[in-house]
């Protein structure tokens, strides 16, 4: 235990998360919408949500069924997709040093936001309370939303003609965006969309995405142990 | 789809603990850490790219080409999520209108 946080430092912290916790949040109605789309009932869009919560896993397996993808390579691509909350639960659990019962729980709000939002605290109780607000803020919106845009998504008919097959792509390339700014990530990413591509005429849909998961494997192991190039 | 739900329900969560549980050496491994970190980059650039280039088996470029060029602008200016998803979709929508 460190020692307790001031109070202005603290209400700094939850202010912030909470601000996360809205523009995430709201982001939620757009998985709601698609997930609905893509054929599942408002109840299976509620669940993804309160049950895998993270985000980008949500969307990929409700892109590849939307796509008429084997559920079985939907929930590939999530889970690879959820490996890197296992890299963030590796670099906080040493700051957040949660046990137990808590651990178990904390584990469940451990996500890009939440995780953002602790790494580069000083003390352990800041980062606790960095990553408990922002969790917990974006955790409490991001269902809400989905329950919204899963019921705003019924009440449309064709889904091409409010343009959600297009929202889909955007939402990914927004994910993505932000770790383009490495040149390695865009040599990863560029090869990835090629090849993913290429297996779209001759592969069941769903597995180009999995495929282009091997050329991380593969761009990983080519490049040095430094892992400069 | 229920069976489909829970197993990526499973599987993330446990990814998600597993994390909060090893040893931080894991992540010593630069090969393990390299990869790990390629990964999410190219599963997403292949989700989009197969979203909306591909329509079943076959590769087609419609009005979701437009939306992912309007994506791309508005991440280039900064937009935030919410404008940069909505903005696409109204994109695709107006062309698919005219």
């Amino acid at each position: 235990m460190t020692a307790p946080l001031p109070l202005a430092e603290r209400s700094g912290i939850i202010r912030d998360g909470v601000a996360v916790g809205i523009a995430t949040g709201t982001y939620g109605i757009s998985f709601g919408a698609v997930a609905v789309t893509a054929g599942l009932s408002v109840f299976q869009a509620c669940a993804l949500s309160l049950l895998v919560f993270t985000g980008a896993s949500q969307f990929a397996l409700v892109g590849v069924i939307a796509a008429g993808g084997a559920p079985i390579s939907g929930v590939l691509t999530a889970i690879l997709l959820g490996t890197r909350n296992t890299l963030y639960g590796l670099r906080l659990a040493p700051l957040l040093q949660f046990t137990g019962l808590r651990r178990a729980a904390a584990a469940q709000i451990l996500i890009d936001e939440s995780t953002a939002m602790a790494v580069n605290r000083g003390s352990t109780s800041a980062a606790r309370v960095g990553f408990l607000s922002t969790g917990l803020a974006v955790f409490v919106l991001w269902n809400a939303a989905t329950l919204a845009g899963a019921l705003a998504g019924t009440a449309i008919g064709d889904p091409r003609a409010f343009g959600l097959d297009a929202a889909v792509g955007a939402a990914f390339l927004a994910l993505l965006w932000p770790r383009l700014s490495d040149r390695r990530n865009q040599v990863v990413a560029v090869c990835a969309g090629a090849v993913a591509l290429g297996l779209v005429p001759v592969t069941a849909a769903g597995v180009p995405v999995l495929a282009a998961g091997g050329v991380a494997l593969l761009v990983g192991v080519l490049t040095g142990p430094q892992g400069e190039r | 789809m229920w069976l489909a739900i829970i197993v990526a329900a499973v599987g993330c969560y446990a990814l998600k603990l597993a994390g909060l549980s090893l040893p931080e050496r894991v992540l010593h491994n630069p090969l393990v850490e390299r990869v790990a970190d390629f990964i999410p980059v190219a599963l997403l650039a292949a989700l989009v790219v197969v979203q909306v280039w591909s329509d079943g088996p076959s590769l087609t470029v419609d009005a979701r080409t437009a939306g992912l060029a309007f994506a791309f602008v508005a991440l280039l200016l900064r937009a935030p999520f919410l404008v940069v998803v909505i903005g696409a979709a109204v994109v695709a929508a107006l062309i698919r209108l005219v």
